[in-house]
């Protein structure tokens, strides 16, 4: 039938009529496909899991080949990494530097130190990044290898990918 | 080396209270008064320059205590000419909080001190800015004290923290 046949599937619903730049989508879909695109982590190692996550960006891994680019400056980022042991000194700091994040703004704890408090069961460790982030993607491990981190990026997106109203003036 | 080690007790029979020469490294048990004058003689006469490390020790309840005071300040001194190591231990009462600082003799004792006094409450009289260096400024007690708890109960939370945690959960509430 017609869009069938005139139009070329670029993307998972996102529908493309060849020679000309016309792309016929739900608007939800291509922005979020947009999204998954172009994750910016913002540079955020707290501790050793920082290692890993340098790791994960460097050429062995490359994040960059899925359009994650690490960022300097949380202005610029999507995405905060908490990578490491957060401390309660520590913890009005991440907050801060989320704060200071746009929407969309999404945030992944790394390690166990991040997700539970790990090891850390003392008066000076914050039990959880989920104490005072909202988190979305868990990733377990002491620290976790880059693959983990990988499909945890990878797991964020296909969140990303179902996302609607959420963001903006659609909230 | 036990030689003049054994000459300091007589030099400084006032501060000297023991000598251990059968330990990994010659330890000097001192009186806190006239320390100063001990440890400056060391570093002036004896050449023992370096302070490798100054750090506190908290004795509550241990079982094979041998003396009544409760804390301990160590020191280790290191001559870099001879390659010897002394240590330098001095003994601190609860009620009686303080020790003089070496912060004029070596720069580096600066933040050993402030680590001291952030983990056990030990005041270092002389120090030019005895702050906490660890934890946050306002925190309460001292976490390397054998009586400070593990894990801290909601009460007794650092207040910036809780706070935090607060605003978070009224956050979701919405």
């Amino acid at each position: 039938m017609g869009i069938e046949k005139s139009t070329v599937e670029i993307a998972p619903g996102i529908r493309h009529i060849p020679g000309t730049p016309v792309v016929i989508s739900p608007i939800d879909k291509i922005i979020n496909w947009a999204r998954t695109g172009s994750l910016w982590p913002v540079t955020f190692g707290l501790a050793c899991c920082a290692i890993e996550m340098m790791a994960t960006g460097a050429s062995h891994y490359d994040l960059d080949r899925y359009g994650i680019i690490f960022r300097a400056t949380p202005r610029q980022a999507d995405v905060l990494i908490v990578a490491g042991t957060v401390t309660k000194k520590m913890a009005p700091m991440v907050r801060r530097v989320y704060d200071q994040m746009p929407e969309p703004k999404y945030v992944i704890a790394m390690g166990s130190c991040a997700c539970s408090g790990g090891v850390f069961k003392t008066y000076s460790v914050a039990q959880g990044a989920d104490q005072f982030l909202p988190v979305d993607i868990y990733v377990p491990g002491c620290p976790p290898r880059p693959e983990a981190l990988l499909y945890g990026l990878l797991q964020l997106q296909e969140k990303i990918r179902r996302e609607s109203k959420k963001w903006g003036c659609w909230r | 080396m036990s030689g003049w080690i054994n000459k300091l007790k007589d030099q400084f029979s006032s501060v000297v209270l023991e000598v251990q020469l059968d330990k990994d490294y010659p330890t000097v048990i001192c009186n806190r008064e006239g320390f100063l004058d001990l440890i400056k003689h060391l570093k002036e006469e004896k050449g023992f320059t370096y302070l490798i490390d100054l750090c506190g020790v908290d004795y509550l309840n241990y079982k094979h205590k041998k003396f009544e005071e409760r804390f301990e300040v160590v020191y280790h001194l290191y001559n870099l000419d001879t390659k010897e190591l002394i240590r330098l231990k001095v003994r601190i009462k609860e009620d009686d909080c303080w020790h003089y600082s070496v912060t004029p003799l070596w720069k580096t004792a600066n933040w050993f001190e402030r680590e001291v006094y952030d983990m056990f409450g030990i005041k270092f009289e002389g120090h030019p800015d005895l702050r906490r260096v660890l934890m946050p400024e306002d925190w309460e007690g001292y976490p390397l004290r054998k009586d400070y708890p593990l894990y801290l109960d909601e009460e007794q939370e650092w207040a910036v923290y809780k706070g935090l945690v607060e605003k978070t959960k009224m956050e979701r509430g919405k």
